[in-house]
């Protein structure tokens, strides 16, 4: 029997969509289902959405009470706000140190570019977890860092790096700049050299061509990575547990408490959910950016 | 067009032959080394004020990098380079007195039309309105001014080469550096937009240095062209003194269709010299070129057109006479060109009008033709 095609097609593009059901959709709704319940004394410990208890009327208890609970809450508010602000001057400063370093891969000499780029990427091949580990040796007050500037009479005390934003913007900055690099890089690579000989033809000196040229092409790939620092570091939990001080909240810190300390499944699921909300815009702008990228080339 | 803008030419006489006119643009002994490869060897060029002035060659022969050198790209490794009395190796690129228009184009995507041709006058800090009326005039004299909202990608391969022309010529450069302009046009709007271009440059009077690889399209365009090879200028002079008296074999053979044959000088005297050419079964008179002296051995070499062919023998009068059989025809239409064997084995190259309107060929493949060529005609060839 001849395979239809069409069926083909199908088949192959439900599989994604399967796979995306099972692990994104599915989890989800579980989340939001929970968000919708009461915290329980049991296993689980939430009460059910649907109560079978009674024979003949199963009827549904739903409260917005988690919902309520972060929204009025100043504390989670201001979490919220923190992480906001967290991860927009982490993201800024990933672009600042992220830049330079994408825009001197793309224009070194096209046999070391690759080499270049291995640099970058070599880190990923150590454990998240253990490179932030190392910076917490290098940032102790007896670490690595303090005993070279006191060694070397630049200081008579150690710093306190550890447990400060200090920190927890050096960890943030160090884990996530290859998200910043490669796809800057992946656009500045493509920059044609003749436009930036043009513009120096015209009369801009190299400062003016990088302001006039070189950065409004590159707008695709700083947007794409600003969205590939902003997304995850929204949502750290790592890095400000274990480098942050006691003043760097962040929200993935505080969702962590509510479900492991506090065994508040449900405002934990709430806290997700709005983050998860909050997190659409930025998303949805990286997506209108993207399609408008594939119509123009 | 403003009128300032419209001035006199330049420059349509001769400069070059005469002593009392300063050259605009002044190249000594440049030379760009890219490694161990020399890339431009040595060149002086001297160019002057509104020329039309093409540099030909091949790829790879350095015209390219004389051209970014000229515009700031590249740093000579020797050399300089001086235009309108100006020094100009230590001066950036931005701030260079000439402006270029690219093989590419490079027209900034993310401006409109009007955007790429002002950008050059707000770098130079030009008020506003004066930018405006300037981008208005230079959009109509490319006739672009319809599409002046336009995005360089909405645009033909046509358009986008008049607004890369517009945006190099609204900043009034003293020197237009063009890089293979009609390079990325199809045929026939190449030969529509040569006309055009020539025509651009005679009212604005810029000086305007070509690099092209097309020597169709510098014989029509230039009033002067340098010929390129590895790096050097085997010759420099106009259309016809390329085309009429090339130099050397490369000039000969890079430009144009010629036979050309190897030989030994029998007698050489003050005006003629004798030259005896095995390959031929024949000696050859041409004018001395200068200082051949017998024994030794040059290059011969003859345009096609300027042999003729015949059935008949004709009357020779002491000129070149040889026999031989058509091997093979061309029929252009305008013309026909045939390769003639000698009975040494020898291909002659002749090519003849098509002048009487008739509908079989005059001479056929495999006919016994005379063919002959005025001694005036020969080439001697210095190298």
């Amino acid at each position: 029997m001849k395979v239809n095609s069409k069926t083909l097609e199908r088949t192959l593009i439900a599989l994604p969509y399967l796979w995306l059901t099972l692990f994104f959709l599915v989890p989800f709704l579980i989340v939001f289902k929970i968000s919708l319940a009461e915290p329980l004394l049991a296993m689980p410990p939430y009460t059910d959405l649907f109560d079978f208890s009674q024979d003949a009327v199963s009827w549904v208890r739903v409260t917005l009470n988690n919902f309520l609970f972060v929204l009025q809450d100043e504390l989670y508010l201001y979490t919220y706000w923190s992480s906001v602000k967290i991860a927009s001057i982490s993201t800024l400063l990933v672009l600042l140190v992220g830049y330079p370093m994408a825009y001197a891969i793309a224009r070194a000499p096209a046999n070391k570019r690759s080499f270049l780029l291995m640099l970058v990427i070599l880190p990923f091949w150590t454990s998240f977890l253990l490179r932030v580990y190392a910076w917490m040796g290098l940032l102790n007050t007896h670490g690595l860092i303090n005993k070279v500037l006191m060694g070397l009479g630049f200081i008579d005390a150690p710093l306190t790096m550890m447990y400060t934003n200090f920190a927890l913007y050096i960890g943030i900055i160090y884990s996530y700049l290859p998200f910043m690099i490669l796809p800057l890089y992946a656009n500045l690579e493509k920059l044609d050299g003749s436009l930036l000989d043009a513009a120096a033809d015209l009369g801009a000196n190299p400062l003016r061509t990088f302001i006039d040229v070189t950065l409004p092409l590159s707008l695709p790939g700083i947007i794409a990575g600003c969205m590939l620092v902003f997304i995850p570091a929204m949502g750290e939990f790592v890095i400000p547990s274990l480098l942050g001080g006691s003043d760097s909240l962040m929200i993935g810190r505080v969702l962590y408490d509510e479900f492991f300390f506090n065994n508040d499944w449900p405002l934990a699921s709430a806290i997700a959910l709005v983050l998860l909300t909050l997190l659409i815009v930025p998303i949805m702008i990286l997506r209108r950016y993207q399609d408008k990228e594939a119509a123009t080339s | 067009m403003s009128e300032e803008q419209v001035k006199a030419p330049v420059g349509h006489g001769r400069p070059w032959n005469d002593n009392s006119i300063k050259p605009f643009v002044r190249i000594e002994n440049l030379s760009k080394h890219f490694g161990e490869f020399a890339a431009v060897d040595q060149v002086s060029l001297d160019i002057y004020e509104g020329e039309l002035f093409s540099i030909l060659g091949g790829s790879g022969s350095g015209k390219t990098t004389l051209l970014r050198m000229l515009a700031g790209f590249e740093t000579p490794t020797a050399g300089s380079i001086v235009i309108d009395g100006m020094d100009m190796v230590n001066i950036p690129a931005h701030e260079r007195p000439v402006n270029m228009m690219f093989q590419s184009y490079a027209l900034f995507p993310h401006m409109t039309v009007a955007g790429n041709i002002a950008y050059g006058l707000k770098r130079d800090g030009m008020a506003k309105g004066e930018i405006e009326e300037r981008v208005a005039d230079i959009l109509k004299l490319v006739q672009m001014s319809e599409l002046a909202r336009r995005k360089p990608q909405q645009l033909s391969g046509g358009q986008r080469q008049r607004v890369a022309l517009a945006r190099a010529i609204v900043k009034r450069p003293k020197v237009l550096l063009l890089d293979e302009p009609m390079g990325a046009l199809d045929k026939k709007l190449r030969a529509e937009t040569q006309f055009e271009l020539a025509k651009i440059q005679y009212n604005t009077g810029i000086t305007f240095i070509v690099v092209t690889h097309d020597q169709e399209e510098a014989m029509t365009l230039s009033t002067r062209i340098a010929v390129m090879n590895q790096g050097k200028f085997p010759q420099i002079g106009s259309p016809t003194e390329i085309y009429e008296y090339p130099a050397t074999r490369f000039t000969a053979d890079f430009i144009g269709n010629i036979n050309i044959f190897e030989g030994e000088v029998s007698e050489a005297d003050a005006d003629e010299i004798n030259v005896k050419v095995p390959k031929l079964g024949a000696t050859l008179r041409a004018s001395q070129p200068g200082s051949v002296s017998k024994g030794s051995s040059v290059f011969l070499a003859v345009r096609p057109e300027k042999i003729w062919i015949s059935r008949e023998l004709p009357d020779a009068h002491g000129n070149t006479l040889l026999t031989g059989i058509v091997e093979d025809q061309g029929y252009f239409g305008n013309l026909s060109l045939y390769r003639v064997r000698l009975e040494s084995g020898e291909i002659i190259q002749v090519s003849a009008q098509n002048r009487e309107r008739k509908a079989e060929r005059s001479i056929d493949w495999d006919e016994a033709v005379h063919i002959y060529w005025e001694n005036t005609a020969t080439v001697v060839l210095s190298e």
